[in-house]
């Protein structure tokens, strides 16, 4: 059986930070796995430990520089990486949901997996419809928002809870294959051993082209463009304390004591 | 134009996004003297639709097939409506059961998707306004196909109220009973346990900014000082530091509390959710550009461990 996991590396933004066009300055941006991913990336390892014969496949879609990032999977137990990327893709440029899936599901169709595990949104796009548009071009099933998986890998049946609003799960069967979209929270995500760190660095990583996945430029052909990027007006009417850690605690304390807190 | 908005229900329940879908949608249709047409598919469809009748709609069009969201259904319902009507905005909510329909709607009729709009406009085109980075920066997306699909993030827009006279007109979908290949089989209640967060008056609740498990005593001495309860976001919960009864949030508890003081919390719209009714609300965050303090009454720009401290023994004195 073979796992496709898609990851992404997202971008943090500093506490303090400036704009520089459609993006954020270079200077103030830290890089990491989504968050949503790790756990996506967990799941899809947890079951090559307990199935036999389960090959983890994760598939990105991003610049060289990415590639730190994408081997973090790689030392947590996923065997080898795709990582799409072509001079036609602008570093800045925001993907919307048809053109990443378009992309991956063209990797999908090289891989032909049983399974495809998403995160259920990129921290820094949030987007949250990758993995749907994702399985609907691929014409395959797909259940959003999991988090809890128990795999009928012999009967091609995923049983899977769906976290609803409000402390409510739907409890949902999935016929395989399948897309999933994996929410935060459904394992417990594993830190890399140093021996894991080591073996990464001599798994495949393969880069593959727009052509080598047999798309060309106008797969990328959008009728969404973003057009400004801006620091919100802050809404709120907020009082903030200044001073000293016992100067603001100290007025903080005075107000609670003020709404009766404590009492 | 037409603007076509999906209305969402569960369990018997018509959701509140779905009155907020019926004023962004009319909001849009009045850009260019359109007309809105609200779509409500399985479950008591006649008596949804009655509700969904606000001022302002035009036409309701009901799809009865099954009871509860089955996105195949959805999916397949929504697809055929949206090619009858070929709306120029097809509105959907950025809801879990939106999350899970959507995109697939989109991709069948081939419309572009941008999710998660917190304000849209139309003029020439449409130009929807969503959030990037955890709500730090905001950016403008404009559409350039004739059509596009939308969905729009819960609680942005108010709940449209009076009464329409809309049509009601029962969509006579074709479902491919052999395309539904997934079932939904029950529903779960998760979180109860030994406390309920939403009965609390103070709560002091902590996020990732706690940074280690060890820390979280810290917060405790400090719920202990205050005499308040004890609750989180989602990460905490995540990590199993505290257990999900404890979680506030879309997808834990909806709390109300006299004074919700949240620590090391970003304000991340889930979490927002949960907590926003509360009647005074106090920060405690060391970015000043954190979503949190656009909500919050009262605020402190600085390091958590050297404030709460001080605030225990503030407190005290
Ligand atoms: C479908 C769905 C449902 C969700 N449901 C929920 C939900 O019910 N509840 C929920 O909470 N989230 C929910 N989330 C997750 C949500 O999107 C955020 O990821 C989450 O709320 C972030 O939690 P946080 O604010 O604790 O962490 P972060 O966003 O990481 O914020 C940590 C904050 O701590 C501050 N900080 C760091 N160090 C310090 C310090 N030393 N002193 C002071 N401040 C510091 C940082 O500036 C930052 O603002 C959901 C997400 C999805 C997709
Ligand atoms: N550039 C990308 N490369 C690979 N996977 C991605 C990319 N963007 C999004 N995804 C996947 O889609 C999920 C949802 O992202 P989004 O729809 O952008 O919010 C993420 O958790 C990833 O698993």
């Amino acid at each position: 059986m073979k796992v496709l996991v898609t990851v992404k590396e997202v971008t943090a933004v500093d506490d303090e930070f400036e704009i520089d066009g459609l993006g954020i300055d270079d200077r103030y941006v830290t890089a990491d796995l989504n968050e949503w991913d790790e756990y996506a990336v967990e799941e899809a390892v947890q079951l090559s430990e307990s199935l036999d014969d389960v090959e983890v496949v994760t598939v990105t879609i991003g610049p060289s520089d990415a590639e730190e990032t994408i081997r973090q999977a790689l030392a947590k137990g996923a065997d080898r990486a795709i990582r799409v990327w072509d001079d036609a893709l602008d570093d800045d440029a925001m993907l919307d949901p048809a053109t990443k899936a378009r992309l991956l599901a063209a990797v999908a169709e090289q891989e032909d997996p049983d399974l495809i595990l998403t995160g259920v949104q990129s921290a820094d796009d949030s987007l949250g419809a990758t993995g749907v548009t994702l399985a609907d071009q691929l014409g395959t099933e797909w259940a959003a928002v999991v988090n809890a998986l128990d795999l009928d890998a012999q009967a091609g049946v995923a049983h899977v809870h769906r976290e609803l609003e409000g402390g409510v799960e739907e409890l949902t069967d999935v016929e395989l294959p399948a897309v999933l979209t994996i929410q935060t929270g459904i394992n417990d995500p594993r830190y890399a051993s140093l021996r894991g760190i080591r073996q990464a660095q001599s798994k495949e990583l393969a880069e593959k082209t727009l052509a080598d996945i047999g798309l060309d430029a106008t797969a990328l052909d959008s009728p969404i463009e973003q057009t400004a990027l801006y620091e919100p007006e802050s809404e709120g009417g907020a009082t903030l304390y200044e001073g000293t850690p016992e100067e603001t605690a100290g007025e903080l304390a005075g107000l609670l004591a003020e709404r009766g807190v404590g009492q | 134009m037409t603007v076509l908005a999906v209305a969402e229900h569960r369990r018997g329940e018509l959701r509140d996004v779905s009155h907020e879908l019926v004023t962004a949608g009319r909001e849009l249709a009045d850009a260019t003297d359109g007309d809105l047409h609200v779509a409500v598919v399985s479950g008591s469809v006649e008596e949804y639709a009655d509700r969904l009748d606000r001022d302002g709609v035009d036409v309701i069009h009901t799809v009865a097939h099954g009871e509860e969201f089955n996105h195949d259904v959805y999916t397949q319902a929504v697809t055929q409506l949206a090619e009858e009507i070929d709306p120029t905005v097809l509105l959907m909510p950025q809801s879990v059961n939106g999350l899970d329909y959507a995109p697939a709607v989109a991709n069948r009729v081939g419309l572009p998707l941008i999710t998660d709009a917190v304000d849209l406009a139309y003029d020439d085109g449409l130009t929807a306004t969503r959030e990037l980075y955890g709500s730090k920066v905001e950016t403008t997306i404009d559409s350039h196909a004739d059509s596009t699909a939308v969905t729009i993030r819960p609680a942005e827009w108010p709940a449209a109220e009076g009464s329409g006279d809309a049509t009601v007109e029962p969509f006579e979908a074709t479902i491919d009973e052999s395309a539904i290949r997934s079932t939904v089989t029950g529903f779960q209640e998760v979180g109860g346990g030994d406390v309920d967060i939403s009965e609390a008056d103070v709560l002091v609740s902590i996020g990732r900014g706690i940074e280690e498990e060890e820390n979280l005593d810290l917060i405790r001495d400090l719920a202990d000082t205050l005499d308040a309860t004890l609750s989180a976001s989602r990460p905490i919960v995540d990590n199993g530091w505290l257990p999900k009864n404890r979680q506030v949030g879309q997808s834990g508890k909806v709390v109300t509390p006299d004074v919700y003081i949240a620590i090391g919390i970003s304000g991340a719209v889930q979490h927002v959710a949960g907590m926003k009714g509360a009647d005074t609300i106090v920060a405690i965050n060391d970015d000043p550009n954190a979503p949190i303090f656009d909500i919050a009454d009262y605020g402190i720009v600085d390091d958590l461990f050297d404030v709460v401290p001080a605030l225990i023994e503030g407190f005290e004195s």
